[in-house]
């Protein structure tokens, strides 16, 4: 269970949140709302582990997951603005190596189960240079399959996907919350996903 | 995390660093005909007395060495600081230390190394004798690394920042010092024909202390600049 007490996040003097408080169980989805600018990069990447909130803290099955560390990490997969794919390899070696730095070895045919999920298997051998922005997206998901990680925490997960990735993303996170894990995702659109419970969390300017 | 899950973690990290630099390798080229150049032009402006050569040999060696990889610090986090794929490499279980030192260990064998393995080469321009090119060669193995792993202290602090380049060569040069007056020392005493170990250890001990403590240091840096 993922738990936030009353978390407080500033940049610079500006105050984004304070008080927030949620608990997220498995199987659960929480939404994030808000404008552009309200914090809810910043409220994933503090749920990550990445930044430090100016308050409160963040609990991993009730204890902090400061104090956790890699315990954690191997936990949680973070899909940021930002793609996290190496253009100078392939697609398939973006998937092996990134699922190999966090110790979940997939062998050539398991990348290349999980690109065709994706609807990369033509590409797979291309270098993620000559990709296009939501195929890059597309590799960012792989990676997010290949992970063996029970929170996802997702940044805008439908940018640049076009209907087909859409349905696929959907189906994705879908799977993932029958299958134990949980999510939080932030997000614009809305999602119209099926889970145990789903909380929306606004998030003002 | 068992051992070997940790290891083959390492492993996968080295390896990544690997492939990337084969795959811009015009990057690693010019940190090494930057070296070549540098030393090679000393010789060329001051002409061919064989004794002023061999007095400023180690000096000129070490220097070229100190610039040349410094050029290429900004290397090490850089890229991945753009793309995205440091912070992946934040969020996974294994700690940072390990990361860094996974770094360190892929930049030296990349940007460092071919230079120990070129300066004997060089050296020959300024005269100096078989047993002075071996020990440039061992002061370099020995000192080579302590620039890596201090140099990725300033790579981290200046990571993001627009002036990062000139910023990480006031960091770092100061702190490069005892390794160039330990490094130069070794070859001037062999070149003296006395006995170079006392440089040689001090050299090594400074490695022992960096190894320890520098990837402590980037570390904490790197949390810092990427929250």
């Amino acid at each position: 269970m993922l738990e936030a007490v009353n978390l407080e996040c500033t940049r610079g003097d500006r105050r984004l949140f304070r008080g927030l408080n949620f608990s997220i169980k498995p199987g659960e989805l929480i939404e994030l709302h808000g404008a552009n600018g309200s914090g809810k990069t910043s409220l994933l990447r503090i749920l990550s582990g990445l930044s430090s909130p100016a308050q409160g803290e963040v609990r991993w099955n009730g204890k902090n997951i400061r104090s956790l560390g890699e315990e954690y990490s191997g936990a949680v997969s973070y899909l940021a603005h930002q793609n996290g794919v190496k253009d100078e390899l392939s697609a398939i070696e973006n998937l092996r190596i990134a699922c190999g730095v966090s110790g979940n070895v997939l062998s050539k045919a398991d990348a290349q189960t999980v690109l065709e999920q994706v609807g990369l298997s033509r590409q797979q051998n291309l270098p993620a240079r000559s990709l296009s922005a939501g195929q890059k997206r597309r590799v960012a998901l792989a990676r997010l399959l290949g992970s063996r990680a029970t929170v996802w925490l997702l940044d805008e997960v439908l940018t640049s996907l076009d209907d087909a990735a859409i349905k696929l993303a959907r189906r994705f996170i879908g799977d993932h919350l029958r299958n134990g894990g949980l999510a939080i995702i932030a997000t614009h659109q809305e999602l119209d996903l099926a889970a145990e419970r789903i909380q929306r969390i606004e998030l003002s300017l | 995390m068992t051992a070997y899950s940790l290891h083959s973690m390492f492993g996968w990290l080295v390896w990544r660093d690997l492939i990337l630099a084969w795959r811009r390798r015009a990057d690693v080229l010019a940190t090494v005909f930057f070296f070549v150049i540098v030393v090679s032009l000393f010789p060329l402006g001051i002409g061919p007395e064989r004794e002023i050569l061999r007095t400023i040999a180690p000096g000129v060696v070490w220097v070229a060495a100190l610039l040349a990889s410094m050029l290429s610090l900004g290397r090490i986090f850089g890229n991945d600081y753009q793309d995205g794929t440091l912070e992946q490499l934040m969020l996974t279980p294994q700690s940072t230390y390990l990361i860094v030192l996974g770094k360190i260990l892929a930049h030296w064998l990349v940007s460092e190394l071919p230079l120990v393995i070129i300066a004997p080469v060089l050296g020959l321009q300024f005269g100096l004798s078989q047993n002075s090119l071996a020990i440039v060669v061992v002061s370099l193995l020995l000192g080579s690394p302590v620039l890596s792993l201090i140099g990725s202290i300033g790579a981290a602090l200046t990571l993001g920042l627009r002036a990062a380049n000139v910023l990480v060569a006031l960091l770092v040069l100061p702190l490069y010092i005892p390794v160039l007056i330990f490094g130069t020392g070794a070859v001037q005493a062999s070149i003296g024909g006395t006995s170079p170990q006392p440089y040689l250890l001090l050299l090594g001990a400074t490695l022992v202390l960096t190894l320890v403590f520098a990837p402590w240091a980037t570390s904490a840096a790197l949390k810092i600049s990427v929250e």
